[in-house]
């Protein structure tokens, strides 16, 4: 039998087993959603080439284990018949993940969905010196953890009272857990530097009173293995996707261009210091 | 009974219950009045004033007034919609 290449394999998606021969097949998942007919070839595999199991990912990701190198070709034909790729390992963009958003969700401020979609299209297994993760989650009430990602997406709302549809009724005072709001009977006060932009106003107000302009709050270089580090916002809330995307491409191009081998996105600006790529986000995010 | 100058049809007392069975029996109570008509309903200061508005707005019914009744709980105003 040839020499397996487990490199390639390994960036295929499938993860070497401490059983020899036998791999647990990583797939791609976008966003934590899968269809039907997904799951069906998923399943079929999974009894078929497999032990008739899946393993669910810390990242929303779906494994079948026990697939067995000589089963390799036939397992990806199988999947492909239902719409399923296999997805990746090793140094390069990993699972966009994504709680279900605004679509769903009555907390969410941003369609975190099609933003993973976009996203996974944009960067899904771009080769780069260590791993590099993406999350998406749709409000502050952070189901998807943003913050833990080497770039994490949060939705957020800039805010704004409207006085002639306010009914003076108080919701919004008790609403807002940050102590930003006043509601004086007549009149309705935004203290702007206690506001995190959760959008709770405006999801709460029943006469529409506060409008919320919905938007990214972006955080850079999380990290939630060996190491723990909170990624850090440095920039507003970012309104368009356009900006969105020349601030991501900009911290992806940084990473690129300067970590080395095997070293994580916080590393690499621990060792350089922070002001060079604060000063290039900055730059990407007011071009 | 009349609060602020309202007309209240029926009350009820959630302050008994925590989350999330303090929207449960808000809306329990909502769905016994006819449309229209006025629940005023009693819940503590904290996590069931910063909640239940919203849940009731999600729901459609029409949010009037929210009285601090100044010993740590509030009245929610509330006039029910149709179903």
């Amino acid at each position: 039998m040839a020499q397996i290449d487990y490199g390639a394999l390994k960036k295929g998606g499938f993860m070497r087993q401490k059983q020899k021969g036998y791999f647990s097949l990583r797939l791609q998942v976008v966003g934590g959603n899968l269809t039907a007919e997904n799951i069906k070839a998923i399943a079929e595999v999974a009894e078929t080439y497999g032990k008739g199991y899946v393993h669910m990912t810390s990242r929303q990701g779906v494994e079948i284990p026990f697939i067995h190198v000589e089963d390799i070709e036939a397992v990806k034909a199988k999947l492909a018949e239902g719409g399923v790729k296999p997805g990746v390992c090793g140094p390069r963009v990993r699972t966009v993940t994504a709680c279900q958003g605004s679509d769903i969700c009555p907390s969410g401020c941003i369609d975190t969905y099609s933003l993973a979609k976009e996203l996974d299209q944009r960067y899904f297994g771009r080769e780069l010196p260590h791993k590099f993760k993406f999350g998406v989650t749709g409000c502050q009430n952070n189901c998807l953890k943003a913050e833990e990602n080497d770039v994490g997406i949060k939705g957020g709302m800039e805010v704004s009272w409207v006085a002639d549809k306010c009914i003076h009724c108080g919701v919004c005072e008790k609403a807002c857990r940050e102590d930003a709001i006043r509601c004086t009977g007549t009149e309705v006060l935004l203290t702007k530097d206690k506001c995190t932009q959760c959008g709770r106003c405006v999801k709460s107000c029943p006469t529409d009173a506060w409008e919320g302009k919905g938007g990214y709050l972006v955080s850079f270089g999380g990290l939630f293995g060996n190491k723990i580090y909170k990624g850090e916002q440095i920039l507003p809330l970012i309104h368009d996707k356009e900006t969105l995307f020349r601030v991501t491409d900009a911290a992806i191009s940084y990473f690129q261009e300067n970590a080395n081998a095997g070293e994580r996105f916080r590393l690499t600006l621990q060792r350089l210091g922070e002001e060079k790529f604060r000063e290039k986000i900055r730059a990407a995010y007011e071009e | 009974m009349e609060l602020a100058g309202i007309k209240i049809d029926e009350t009820v007392d959630i302050t008994d219950k925590v989350c999330p069975l303090t929207f449960v029996k808000a809306k329990v109570a909502l769905e016994e009045l006819e449309e229209g008509e006025i629940l005023a309903i009693r819940m503590n200061d904290g996590e069931p004033v910063q909640n239940v508005p919203r849940s009731i707005k999600e729901e459609g019914h029409q949010i009037l007034k929210l009285l601090d009744n100044s010993d740590g709980t509030y009245y929610l105003i509330v006039r029910k919609a149709e179903d």
